[in-house]
């Protein structure tokens, strides 16, 4: 089984004109800076490059490209090759506010164009950015208008471009961010099934999955009359809920940023319970059951027998042989059978 | 350790024990801000009512709620938040931010303020929010004076730090001068504000000239004791927030016995630091008195947005037939609770529970607080909203007026 915990590295590209937000974003998505600190923030020379290990065998290695003229035309010409090859995704970033829209896209054209040579299944995301500072009534249409305006503008990637319309002010960054890292994740179908199974056992109406550090979904499960939730932006939602806790106990605690993690976080009222806690190294799992005392002691439990089967699909980063023997064990008595057991066992105790 | 100390009891703290209760207010009989059966949910309540902009005026008599209201003539019983100040100094900005949750940088498309706009907070307790636009001459005998500063509870007056203020100061000593004649038990609270844009050295240089040029004003006209605090503040962070609230502590007049409710439950359960806040505005109508700093305000005041965002999300009224059986609501707690347990630490570190439809509980433990406590601090608190039913009976009354369906 060790075979399949390598590491996948994929190589990002973040590119986009000097001052349109990149480095904003990658420090709030990755580094725990809140949206007001990214002001510190100067010019980027020349390439950034940071390794971000993520849930599921995922190595993003992101390349956080500044993009002052200068540098740009490097990428283009002496640096073509090395910049634009084996890449997985490009994320490309307007600045809605930038008075040189047109400019700006056919920079954006030339870039396309040496993506489309040296990695032509690479996938495009663009995000229009900074859409804070459009009044929201006009948000919509400007964005549409723009997409549209870029699509025609993509070559080869115009069929499948997809668009983003992004702020560091709220939970829209956490939205692309998203499905950008999703579209990423090699093993997210795996992922995905194991926690189906841990839904049915728990009896949650939803189970999300995080990153920890970064505090995005790395995929979710709704149950029953959890799907008509009025609230389809909640996965986001909750990332940022999740992200600006994490920097408010940083800042009253005193530990970084990065280390500042609640064990547990629990919700109870008449309508719901709501806990969040470590599932495996690098992912918290938030879960929405029915109001019981008896289903959240349940849930907790059970999650925590869970744990070994998802750390096999989370990358570890030091060896845990307890983990592998739980795994080798479980293999042939079926997971589920022996969770159902665990469950029902929580129910009478 | 703790069980040397008897656990919280009403009796003994609480020498409030009956009081009167408040006036009925018809136009608020029917409109619960809680959706039915979400008392435990914490909903964000609305704020801006449609009648809010006629005041109501019943000839009740205040009663309940009239802190430091002397010149109370007749009128609806609200106190009165006034806010003043110079054009542009972030009058409409603050009401904004506090009371309608408008994100900072929105304010930036706020239009200039032509007519008084008022505003009902339906709350723990009721209180008016008056904006008034800055180029107004609040003393123009045009303006009914009496019906603009009868009732008051404050007078907030809001400079612009970053802007000049000589004529600002001038403005607002008039305003005092004037207030002292007629009305001297106003409050009058000076926001030094915008302090965002400033260095530290500066920010402290202009609050102490600010000071100095008001008190200097003040005593040469033989007024040094009136009651003018100043505050520094900024709609970018919670200093705006700490601000109001002990603006409108001291509008409270249980606001000792709250306090000392609030220190007994602290000893009792070994917590660090308790605050009763005001659900919708986040303002924290008392604390314990062991010191504050902004500090923990800040992490309690995050923690209820986490809350109340979560119940928002998750507390969304599901069908009858979504199969919980009688089982489960015989579970499910009443009122709001939520707990964070700290990794590196190993221990309780936030607690928060709904104490009624509009106060909750939220207290930063201490590092002695192991997680077996919980029951301990389960069973106090109780205590603790018990003996609150008796300081506050009007969020009770609200309650049996919409009965949780
Ligand atoms: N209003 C608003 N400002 C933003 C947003 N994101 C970033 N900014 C601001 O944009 C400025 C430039 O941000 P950077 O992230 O340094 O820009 P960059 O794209 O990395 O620039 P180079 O490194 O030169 O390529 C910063 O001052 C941020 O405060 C946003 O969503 N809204
Ligand atoms: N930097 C900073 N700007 C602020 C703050 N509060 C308000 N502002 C800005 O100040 C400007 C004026 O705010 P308003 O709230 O409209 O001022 P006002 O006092 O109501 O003005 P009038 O209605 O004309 O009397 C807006 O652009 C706000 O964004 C603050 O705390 N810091
Ligand atoms: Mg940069
Ligand atoms: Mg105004």
């Amino acid at each position: 089984m060790n075979t399949t915990k390598r590491q996948k590295q994929r190589k990002v590209l973040l590119m986009g004109k000097s001052g349109a937000g990149k480095s904003s974003m990658r420090s709030i998505v990755f580094s725990n800076y809140v949206a007001k600190d990214v002001r510190r923030l100067g010019a980027t020379i020349d390439v950034e490059h940071s390794n971000i290990k993520f849930m599921g065998n995922l190595m993003l290695n992101l390349w956080d490209c500044g993009g002052q003229d200068g540098f740009v035309e490097n990428y283009l010409t002496h640096q073509r090759a090395h910049v634009f090859s084996s890449v997985a995704v490009l994320i490309f970033v307007f600045d809605i506010e930038s008075r040189e829209f047109a400019a700006d896209v056919i920079s954006y054209s030339s870039i396309i164009r040496a993506l489309g040579e040296h990695s032509p299944s690479a996938a495009v995301f663009v995000l229009i950015h900074k859409m804070d500072l459009v009044q929201t009534r006009l948000r919509q249409q400007l964005f549409e208008e723009r997409a549209e305006y870029i699509r025609q503008a993509s070559e080869s990637f115009a069929p499948t471009v997809e668009f983003f319309a992004t702020s560091i002010w709220d939970q829209s960054l956490y939205k692309a961010w998203t499905q950008i890292i999703y579209f990423l994740i090699p093993n997210a179908r795996s992922i995905e099934g194991l926690l189906r199974e841990l839904a049915e056992v728990v009896e949650a109406r939803e189970l999300i999955l995080y990153e920890r550090t970064t505090c995005l979904m790395v995929t979710h499960v709704t149950r029953d009359v959890e799907a008509d939730n009025p609230f389809s932006d909640r996965f986001e939602r909750i990332s940022s809920i999740l992200k600006t806790h994490k920097q408010s106990m940083a800042k009253h605690t005193g530990i970084p940023a990065g280390s500042a993690n609640f064990a547990e976080m629990q919700i109870k009222t008449g309508r719901f319970m709501f806990f969040i806690t470590r599932l495996t190294e690098n992912t918290n799992l938030a879960a929405a059951i029915p109001p019981s005392e008896q289903i959240f002691n349940a849930a907790r439990i059970n999650i925590t027998l869970a744990r070994p089967r998802f750390a096999e699909l989370d990358i570890a980063s030091k060896p845990r042989p307890a983990v592998q023997q739980a795994f080798a064990h479980s293999a042939d008595s079926g997971w589920e059978a022996r969770e159902r057991e665990n469950a029902a066992a929580g129910f009478v105790g | 350790m703790e069980s040397t100390q008897p656990p919280l009891s009403a009796s003994q703290h609480s020498p409030v024990t009956e009081l009167p209760s408040v006036h009925e207010d018809p136009s608020q009989a029917d409109h619960s801000r809680l959706k039915p059966g979400a008392q435990l949910t914490l909903m964000r309540y609305l704020q801006d009512l449609p009648d809010a902009e006629v005041p109501h005026t019943d000839p009740v008599p205040p009663r309940f709620h009239t802190g430091r209201l002397p010149n109370s003539k007749a009128g609806d019983g609200k106190p009165r938040l006034l806010l003043m100040g110079q054009r542009r100094s972030g009058k409409s900005s603050i009401s904004s931010v506090v009371f309608h949750k408008l994100p900072p940088s929105e304010t930036l498309y706020l239009e200039t303020t032509t007519r008084i706009k008022k505003e009902s907070m339906h709350s723990f307790m009721d209180f008016q929010v008056w904006d008034f636009p800055g180029h107004l001459d609040y003393f123009d005998p045009a303006f009914d004076v009496d019906n603009i500063f009868e009732e008051i509870g404050a007078l907030i007056w809001v400079i612009d730090a970053q802007d000049e203020y000589l004529e600002a100061i001038m403005r607002l000593n008039t305003t005092i001068l004037n207030l002292q004649h007629s009305y001297p038990n106003i409050n009058v609270e000076v926001f030094v504000h915008k302090v965002d844009g400033l260095s530290e050295d500066y920010k402290g240089d202009t609050f102490r000239d600010i000071i100095q040029r008001v008190q200097d004003e003040l005593s040469d006209h033989g007024y040094e004791n009136a009651p003018v605090s100043f505050y520094q503040t900024s709609i970018y962070d919670h200093s705006i927030f700490e601000a109001f609230s002990k603006v409108i502590q001291k509008l409270i007049p249980q606001l000792p016995t709250l306090e000392a409710l609030l220190n007994s439950l602290c000893s009792t359960c070994h917590i660090e630091k308790a605050y009763l806040f005001d659900i919708m505005s986040k303002i924290y109508i008392a604390t314990d008195t062991s010191p504050t700093d902004i500090g923990s305000y800040e992490i309690c005041s995050d923690y209820i947005d986490v809350v109340i965002d979560v119940s928002e999300i998750y507390g969304w009224p599901r069908g009858e037939q979504n199969g919980d059986d009688e089982s489960l609501t015989e579970t499910g707690n009443n009122d709001a609770e939520s707990l964070i347990t700290m990794e590196r630490k190993g221990n309780n570190y936030l607690y928060l529970r709904e104490i009624n439809k509009y106060l909750a509980l939220i207290c930063l433990m201490g590092d002695d607080s192991p997680a077996e406590k919980k029951a301990v601090i389960d069973y106090n608190v109780g205590v603790f909203q018990a003996a609150l039913k008796q300081v506050f009976p009007r969020a009770e009354r609200d309650a049996v007026e919409a009965p949780a369906a």
